[in-house]
């Protein structure tokens, strides 16, 4: 039982994958812990529910993952993804250490599984929670619960009270109550902020309102931008987010997996004005499903179609909202409220431009269009064998880049670049640090475990002088 | 298969997990799942009855309640298990036995207790009812071993044959171009999946009987009851072969292959039922279909009831208490005949009969890579 007159040696703010991981790893070097979720317990675990698998460097095959994934290699990947806009001491040492987290995940009852279907093929380089993320939370709370862990659900931290780099207490309201939590030492692991529509709107202005956020609608960013707001150094592009082009017709906040699309490298992409405007098949989708959450957040009233005929009705994964069907363009375009005149016109241009090739959904195939701009320079295939089918997309946020300034000991550093006495981070909040652009799948659990552990133990060690 | 608001729901949800797939390493359905894209109400039967309600996809699913997509798939699937029994059901009229089937199954239970007792004490004088009987053919001079034994034959027979319709009636109707013929290979694995209650065990920690932690509970009492029940079958078809063939009258001695047979089988069947019925009351109701509940402690409580009673007149056997002990297991016993068509036993004929059709399809297709 959460008790607030007490002095804590730990208290964690979040309840995601990083936060449990710190506060376990506190309680496992002796400390007393409280963790903070401002989710009710049903929607616990922050982004990390939606998530399924960890990206781990591993020199060999294991039980779940294939072949070896080196340094070197993971390093490429992540420079690749990021364009250099990393830090190469932190990130080194994340892909190193993700070599090493895995049995101890197993200890805290975290499984795994081979993985299996529609899974982007990253049975190489990524480890896959058996049940998925969800799953791997619930683990973590049991745990928690078992060792002892103090924990408060529907509690959301306010403020910290931060006095020259040294964090005094934190300010909550818990089921409704106003509370003060003290501790010796802080770890915030509380995520980012695109769960706050309003801050999105700073810069984003109305177009915020068209984004529908793939997770939690926890992630307010209150403690990030307490933080930010006392000196702490900042990290990351505040306007920058991930986003993939997910169903339109998906819930505002929570809709997860299930509401990807991974149609647009057989599609004819149209926005508003039923006009293409970007190459769909610039490249393979698991390197290009990235780019769509901008593009159609780039298009007038963020939403955008994606076009294909009954020939590649099922070359991708089944999406959980039904396709929207219809026997000619024209029948099309008055269904999804499109101008039929100019949606013909797009896919006749289009059709015309299509080149002979051999179709392959496998490989950069040869199918292109000749003349046409943008063009479509793989798996160009003409639109024209009834039923035509038509799925909605407007941006998925999946997370933000903003976030706080750590050193390898994951301990938060002030503007003047000193380092807090007291305080750390793990997790989204800081994972800007190391991936300042772009995404690896698996990723983020990879910074959240590792930093989470190393927030948990430095903190530990701190608390216990 | 008529589409009802449960294999609607079902369907709804299975759209979602199709799209989601993180729980295809728990069990059989989700692979079974993946094989399709587009689902038909008679799928959703297959796949109802091929869920063993372990809870893992439940507390896994990030999707559940209070999520607006409300994904509750152990419910739902218990849900339409239960339809799947009555539209599966031999003779077709009896299908109605699901409606209020732990009233039903209490009421014949009762019924035959009576019905066996009232005829007995009829043909039998109180000193021969309630003195003690000792030596062989003790229990025939209650009750008649050609009653006895015609009785128990034409019941089982006949219920025999109505679980056998029934799961000829759910093989043909879940068939689909996913089907293939059966065959050996794939009897072996349905065997082994049933014989080890595979799905029951997650990757080895078991299943989420209470919460979102793992427990083997439910798989141990489920294998006390199932191994206990055979035993106790075992038992008694030895013992029909030692009188029937050797002229060895029961009762038999502690030491005796039938008794020895259904004691250990007898105390199997009620820790398991015991366990079975503590799980039930102590696990998270979210996932449960209440509707199915009546079903469930009937069964649970008659079987039970047969064990302990089968236990108890194995302990006074010797004593005046003995006739009206034997009146009352058989009357158990008979009663368990009588409903198991038509009760919740048949979840083993048709999860049975899914398991073979799930060996069979995955032989026959492989996973669409997606």
């Amino acid at each position: 039982m959460a008790d607030f007159d007490r002095i804590y040696d730990v208290a964690v703010v979040g309840g995601g994958n990083a936060a449990l991981c710190a506060a376990i790893m506190a309680k496992q070097n002796g400390c007393s812990v409280i963790v903070i979720e401002h989710a009710p317990k049903a929607f616990r675990g922050g982004n990390s529910r939606h998530t399924r698998n960890l990206r781990a460097m591993h020199e060999g095959p294991t039980s779940v993952l294939t072949d070896s994934y080196l340094e070197d290699e993971y390093w490429d990947d992540l420079l690749r993804v990021t364009g250099g806009n990393t830090d190469e001491k932190l990130a080194r040492m994340t892909i190193r250490a993700s070599s090493r987290v895995m049995p101890w995940m197993q200890d805290c009852g975290v499984r795994f599984q081979p993985s299996l279907t529609g899974t982007l093929n990253l049975s190489r380089t990524n480890a896959f929670f058996l049940g998925g993320g969800k799953a791997l939370v619930n683990a973590y709370y049991d745990t928690a619960e078992r060792l002892g862990i103090d924990i408060v659900y529907d509690s959301e931290v306010l403020s910290m009270d931060l006095d020259d780099g040294f964090a005094k207490s934190i300010a909550i309201t818990s089921k409704g109550f106003p509370h003060t939590v003290r501790a010796k030492t802080y770890v915030v692991s509380s995520g980012g902020f695109q769960g706050n529509i309003e801050w999105l709107r700073e810069y984003w202005g109305e177009a915020a309102d068209n984004f529908l956020i793939r997770g939690t609608p926890y992630a307010k960013g209150r403690m990030l931008k307490n933080l930010l707001g006392q000196g702490v150094q900042q990290i990351g592009d505040p306007t920058q987010f991930h986003a993939v082009a997910i169903d339109a017709r998906a819930p505002q906040f929570d809709g997860g997996i299930v509401t990807r699309l991974d149609c647009i490298p057989f599609s004819i992409v149209v926005d508003r004005n039923a006009r293409r405007f970007y190459d769909e098949g610039e490249d393979v989708w698991p390197k290009r499903y990235a780019i769509w959450g901008r593009l159609v957040a780039q298009q007038e009233g963020q939403i955008a179609w994606s076009i294909i005929d009954a020939k590649s009705a099922t070359l991708f994964m089944p999406s959980v909202f039904p396709a929207i069907r219809a026997n000619s363009i024209r029948e099309l375009a008055g269904l999804i409220g499109l101008d039929a005149d100019a949606l013909e016109k797009t896919v006749s241009d289009y059709n015309a431009a299509v080149q002979p090739g051999n179709f392959n959904p496998q490989i950069l195939d040869d199918c292109r269009t000749e003349g046409l701009e943008p063009a479509k320079t793989h798996w160009a295939r003409r639109i024209d064998t009834p039923p035509y089918i038509c799925y909605p997309h407007r941006p998925g946020i999946t997370f933000t880049y903003l976030g706080v300034k750590v050193d390898e000991k994951a301990r938060v550093i002030m503007s003047d670049g000193k380092p807090t006495a007291n305080l750390f981070a793990s997790g989204e909040i800081m994972a800007g640090s190391i991936l300042g652009k772009g995404y690896l799948a698996g990723f983020g659990m990879t910074i959240g475990t590792v930093f989470g552990r190393i927030a948990g133990e430095e903190a530990a060690k701190h608390a216990r002088n | 298969m008529l589409a009802t608001e449960a294999t609607l729901e079902a369907q709804r949800a299975i759209a979602i997990c199709n799209a989601c797939r993180y729980c295809e390493g728990y069990c059989a359905v989700f692979p079974a799942m993946e094989l399709q894209r587009d689902f038909t109400v008679t799928d959703m039967s297959y796949l109802a009855n091929l869920c063993h309600n372990c809870n893992g996809c439940y507390h896994a699913c990030q999707f559940s309640p209070p999520h607006a997509f409300g994904i509750n798939l152990p419910k739902t699937f218990a849900e339409i298990r239960l339809e799947s029994y009555a539209e599966y059901a031999w003779p077709k009229p009896f299908a109605d036995a699901y409606r209020k089937n732990g009233v039903l199954v209490s009421a014949i239970t009762a019924g035959s207790i009576a019905l066996v007792l009232f005829l007995t004490m009829l043909i039998q004088s109180g000193s021969v009812m309630f003195g003690p009987q000792t030596g062989p053919g003790a229990f025939y001079r209650i009750i008649p071993w050609g009653v006895m034994s015609s009785v128990a034959g034409a019941t089982l027979i006949f219920s025999i044959l109505a679980l056998a319709m029934g799961a000829r009636n759910f093989w043909v109707d879940t068939q689909t171009s996913l089907s293939g013929p059966i065959n050996w290979a794939a009897i072996e694995r349905a065997a082994h999946d049933v014989a080890t209650l595979r799905y029951l065990g997650g990757a080895g920690e078991g299943c989420n009987d209470a919460d979102a932690s793992f427990s083997l509970a439910r798989r141990h009492f489920h294998h006390a009851l199932m191994y206990g029940f055979l035993l106790c079958f075992a038992s008694t078809s030895v013992a029909t072969l030692m009188d029937h063939f050797l002229g060895w009258e029961a009762p038999y001695s502690w030491y005796s292959l039938p008794v020895v047979l259904g004691t250990l089988g007898g105390i199997g069947m009620v820790a398991g039922c015991g366990g079975l019925v503590w799980v039930k009351m102590t696990t998270d109701p979210v996932p449960v279909a209440r509707r199915m509940l009546g079903a469930d402690y009937a069964l649970l409580g008659l079987l039970a009831m047969a064990a302990a009673s089968g236990l108890l007149l194995l302990m006074l056997r010797g004593t005046g208490a003995m006739g009206v002990l034997l009146c009352l297991h058989l009357g158990f016993i008979l009663a368990f005949f009588v409903t198991m068509p038509y009760g919740k036993f048949v979840h083993g004929i048709y999860r049975g009969a899914a398991l073979l059709k799930a060996a069979v399809e995955r032989q026959k297709n492989t996973i669409v890579a997606g």
